[in-house]
């Protein structure tokens, strides 16, 4: 084992058929976000990546994994969870969206109104909330980001590696733009 | 005039001091033991953490953003590092009544240190004392059961560096104790 002074933080789990996905999936660019519904932070990065995906269309491939910091957001768990039931019925995007629109009602009458906005089966969502069905499915998203060299919240991946620049819309398509470049040559 | 370097407000470069500190310990140095206030009237020594791995980590202040990040990522990191068998401290020049209002604030279940005097002492002997801004390096120790190091890491002042190498290096002491 040895001391190491520098490190470049990557990708350990590849993104798969276990993702949520927007985007085709031979895009040149992928960004992948290690994000928790109740950062305040996350709530900033929400809109720029909707712009950042308006800007590169179907050249970027975009992932969200959850990443909460529990001890911090207390709702933060829940929500992720929610989010992932509402998956397992189909309406996973529409869901991480809602939540991040309204990130200041997050506790679980709010997530269940949600839930009914979106059509779910309610009964099912709320079953699932109160069992943490999804429990182990965010534990898995949030080690494999640790694993990963996540450092907070919101952690972005281009193309694999820890992007620790500036997260502005300019800034975020300028990094998938150079990779989208790299990867086609 | 040498230019001096800005980011996030926190000075990179001085013409007349060392950038950073030349160099952290590493693998294989004996842990200097220290004794140092984790409370109003209580203090930790190395020497009776000794036994179980230990993660140092050396931050530069509380209530900073990056820092609050770092540890906030620890605190979740926890029973990872317990699965180890290992226990983290983390220490920064602040003294014990700045670290308890921190610590309650972020609801960190760990052990905040004060190297607050002679200040920086520990981190001195460790390698990871930043002079030019008169705290503490961004610094991770894996100390393994004997005392010795087993891991070290120095990590961009402005960079948070993450769990992965800590968890690499405890998972790497667990097989060394099986073989």
């Amino acid at each position: 084992m040895t001391t190491g002074q520098s490190r470049v933080a990557r990708l350990v789990l590849p993104v798969g058929e276990r993702d949520h996905i927007q985007g085709p999936p031979d895009a040149q660019a992928t960004l992948v976000e290690y994000g928790d519904y109740e950062c305040p932070f996350c709530g900033q990065a929400y809109p720029i990546i909707k712009a950042v995906q308006a800007r590169l269309g179907r050249r970027l491939r975009f992932v969200f994994r959850n990443f909460p910091l529990t001890e911090m957001h207390p709702h933060a768990l829940k929500a992720a969870m929610a989010a992932e039931a509402a998956g397992a019925q189909g309406q996973f995007w529409p869901m991480h969206d809602l939540l991040y629109e309204n990130q200041d009602a997050l506790d679980e009458r709010s997530l269940a109104r949600y839930a009914e906005s979106l059509r779910l089966d309610v009964e099912r969502f709320r079953s699932e909330l109160r069992a943490e069905t999804y429990a182990s499915r965010v534990h898995e998203d949030f080690m494999s980001g640790v694993r990963s060299g996540v450092n907070g919240t919101p952690t972005m991946f281009v193309n694999g590696v820890r992007h620790d620049g500036p997260w502005d819309a300019e800034s975020l398509t300028a990094a998938l733009t150079v990779a989208a470049h790299t990867k086609a040559s | 005039m040498p230019k001096l370097l800005f980011e996030n407000g926190v000075r990179l470069i001085h013409p007349y001091m060392p950038k950073e500190s030349p160099s952290v310990l590493s693998q294989g140095v004996v842990a200097p033991d220290f004794a140092l206030s984790s409370g109003p009237g209580q203090s930790v020594t190395l020497r009776e953490l000794r036994g179980k791995p230990i993660v140092l980590v050396f931050y530069p202040a509380d209530w900073s953003p990056v820092c609050g990040d770092q540890l906030a990522l620890y605190n979740e990191v926890l029973p990872e590092f317990h699965r180890h068998n290992a226990q983290l401290v983390a220490i920064s020049v602040d003294g014990v009544w700045c670290h308890r209002a921190y610590a309650e604030s972020r609801k960190l279940r760990f052990t905040l240190l004060s190297d607050f005097e002679p200040k920086g002492a520990v981190a001195r002997a460790y390698g990871a004392y930043r002079p030019i801004d008169g705290t503490t390096e961004r610094a991770l120790f894996v100390i393994d059961e004997q005392g010795l190091i087993y891991w070290s890491y120095l990590s961009p002042v402005g960079v948070n560096p993450g769990a992965d190498g800590i968890l690499e290096a405890l998972e790497s002491l667990s097989k060394r104790r099986v073989a």
